[in-house]
């Protein structure tokens, strides 16, 4: 086996044996360090002629050890003395350069920048959105319809299974909570009501909103991250192919015209959901269910919760691809933009729904 | 370590790999001792790489047993294997640097690892390596991403010599790097192997960096190590693949 590093004190010369390599110093480093520690150890002389090898890990180790200068008297073979040396020459440079941490003002100063910073980058999607219609709208050739059929099944056709499961249950969890109470001052009927408007206008719309941007904002981010960390995007434009048309318009155009079909199927599994919770708990019959349905909630509902589709699926789109766009090559970087991009949406959804809610808060309300 | 009465640092016995339907590898033989140099040479898509990657354990092999230091690495516990891999350096093709740390946290990476070593003497190591690889201790702070190709490959050799392996594996060394860079890095790693009785096996297509360095060629082809021996004996060899490296070879000199 290995001959094991020892350090040995003889009539005032250190004597070193063994092989000095970082594998077989680190079973016997505490032993070594408290003898290395001694004082006066530099002034020693040192026989280093039957070391059988000596690594630069073991070098570093001595070479502090006789604080940065050779001792007076050593002996060492040539091999190990350039190995040393090499140790020798190496600036010690403090500081791996870790950076400090900014403190308050600077975080919130940092904090404000960004915001700007990505509200122009929003922006500027958006206009080059535009200008990429116009350049469609004369070129139609040029359109990516291959790209925008793809996202759409990738976003649309295959978050169906989530979305109706999700809103059955919704459905079913809703009814049969608000029949409790309905029960309990005896307006069993208005179950149809409550229901139907905020299912339809409501949490239809936020419920797909919520699980598209979890599950294809993230992806479009992750994709265009991904896209730029190996270059593919200007492999894009080196080709001479626009990536604002071939990657984002693609993606802007589908989610904006997929959320809508969304809402819709998933509002109305929701309602399915609801109508068999109500049937079985509160005894209303589907036929009843669906006869009120139509009476109570007036169309403009419907209306009002597609049109949130539309203008969800689009910000969710927006947000994601201008995230995805701002990925540096790095994992950490990935990581962080696909996670602020899943936020982003999340929030600015919640607070476009609450403008959709003052906006529209003379439509479609019943009158009693 | 030297263990004189067991001088395989890698052998292969009977070694199959099957990668979805293909065989990449059939019934392959390797065996390299301590101190040799061996250039693993072969067309592309012949299984160089794949072949490392069984040397590290990153593929179990479908037949056949690969042995580390004489020791089964697939049958050893998981504290015996990630001791054993202590003991090898890897270089990786594409550098594989962790792209969230800076270089220097990447060079320190494995040396943190061991968690013995104090941050002064990891730093020292570090500006060590970084000098080994003709690199600025100022470099230290670039992020993966701002550096050249060549860095890159500087900057991955510089961390598998962190833990100052006995095996090293090189994917690819020279590939990216200038003539000069070239020249230096053979050198460097002959002086290495000098001084530290490194063991290295590595993929290469640069017939200078192969007639500088290497001590021992491998070829492989037609799934298995068709030829091994020294580069005088496997270049006196008549193969059809090592005749097309020669003649390139030759044009190269020319």
């Amino acid at each position: 086996m290995t001959p094991i590093p020892r350090l040995q004190i003889e009539s005032g010369k250190v004597v070193l044996t063994g092989e000095w390599t970082l594998a077989a110093l680190l079973p016997e480093l505490a032993q070594l360090q408290t003898q290395l520690a001694a004082d006066s150890l530099a002034d020693l002389s040192w026989d280093l002629s039957a070391v059988a090898r000596l690594d630069s890990a073991a070098a570093v180790l001595l070479w502090r050890t006789w604080s940065e200068r050779w001792p007076a008297e050593l002996i060492i073979s040539g091999t190990c003395r350039r190995t040393l040396a090499r140790v020798a020459a190496v600036p010690v440079a403090t500081g791996s350069g870790k950076a400090r941490a900014p403190g308050l003002v600077e975080r919130i100063g940092y904090l404000v920048l960004g915001t700007v910073d990505n509200a122009k980058g929003l922006v500027t999607m958006y206009g080059q959105m535009l200008l990429d219609l116009w350049h469609l709208l004369r070129h139609p050739s040029g359109m990516p319809w291959k790209e925008v059929a793809a996202n759409i099944y990738k976003a649309g056709a295959l978050a169906l299974p989530v979305t109706g499961l999700v809103g059955f249950l919704i459905g079913v969890t809703l009814s049969y909570l608000s029949a409790l109470q309905l029960r309990s001052v005896g307006a069993d009927l208005y179950i149809v009501n409550i229901l139907g408007i905020s299912i339809i206008r409501e949490i239809g719309p936020v419920l797909v909103a919520v699980l598209v941007a979890g599950r294809s904002g993230s992806a479009m981010t992750a994709q265009i991250g991904v896209m730029r960390v190996t270059e593919e995007i200007d492999a894009l434009s080196a080709m001479g192919v626009s990536r604002s048309i071939r990657v984002i318009l693609p993606k802007l155009l589908a989610l904006t015209v997929v959320m809508p079909l969304l809402v819709l199927w998933a509002s109305g599994i929701a309602l399915i959901g609801g109508m068999l919770s109500a049937l079985l708990q509160l005894d209303i019959s589907l036929a009843y269910f669906i006869e009120n349905l139509q009476r109570a909630v007036p169309v403009a509902n419907l209306v009002i919760g597609l049109a949130k589709g539309l203008v969800f699926g689009f910000i969710i789109a927006w947000v994601a691809c201008h995230f995805g766009l701002r990925v540096k090559p790095n994992t950490e970087s990935l990581s962080a933009n696909t996670t602020t991009s899943v936020v982003t949406a999340i929030t600015l959804v919640i607070l476009v729904d609450a403008v959709f809610a003052i906006t529209t808060r003379n439509m479609g309300i019943p009158q009693l | 370590m030297t263990d004189m009465a067991n001088p395989e640092v890698v052998e292969m016995r009977g070694l199959s790999t099957r990668i979805g339907n293909l065989y990449v590898h059939r019934n392959l033989d390797l065996r390299v001792e301590r101190g040799q140099i061996v250039g693993l040479v072969g067309g592309s898509g012949s299984g160089k790489t794949t072949l490392l990657r069984q040397i590290l354990g990153l593929i179990q092999p479908t037949a056949g047993t690969v042995r580390l230091f004489g020791q089964d690495l697939g049958g050893a516990g998981a504290v015996a294997q990630s001791a054993m891999l202590r003991r090898l350096g890897m270089l990786f093709q594409g550098g594989a640097l962790f792209s969230a740390l800076p270089v220097f946290d990447n060079i320190a990476f494995p040396l943190r690892e061991i968690k013995r070593l104090d941050e002064d003497w990891i730093r020292r190591l570090v500006n060590l390596k970084l000098a080994l690889v003709e690199l600025e201790t100022e470099h230290g702070r670039l992020m993966p991403a701002e550096l050249s190709g060549g860095m890159v490959k500087r900057v991955a050799l510089a961390r598998a010599l962190a833990l100052e392996p006995e095996l090293l594996l090189l994917d690819e060394p020279t590939a990216g790097l200038d003539p000069d860079r070239s020249r230096s890095f053979v050198k460097l790693l002959g002086q290495l192997q000098g001084e530290l009785g490194l063991t290295v096996i590595m993929v290469t297509h640069d017939p200078e960096t192969l007639a500088g360095l290497a001590t021992h060629i491998a070829v492989l082809a037609e799934q298995h190590i068709v030829k091994f021996g020294t580069v005088a004996e496997v270049m006196a060899g008549d193969h059809p693949f090592l005749a097309g490296f020669r003649d390139g070879d030759k044009t190269r000199l020319l």
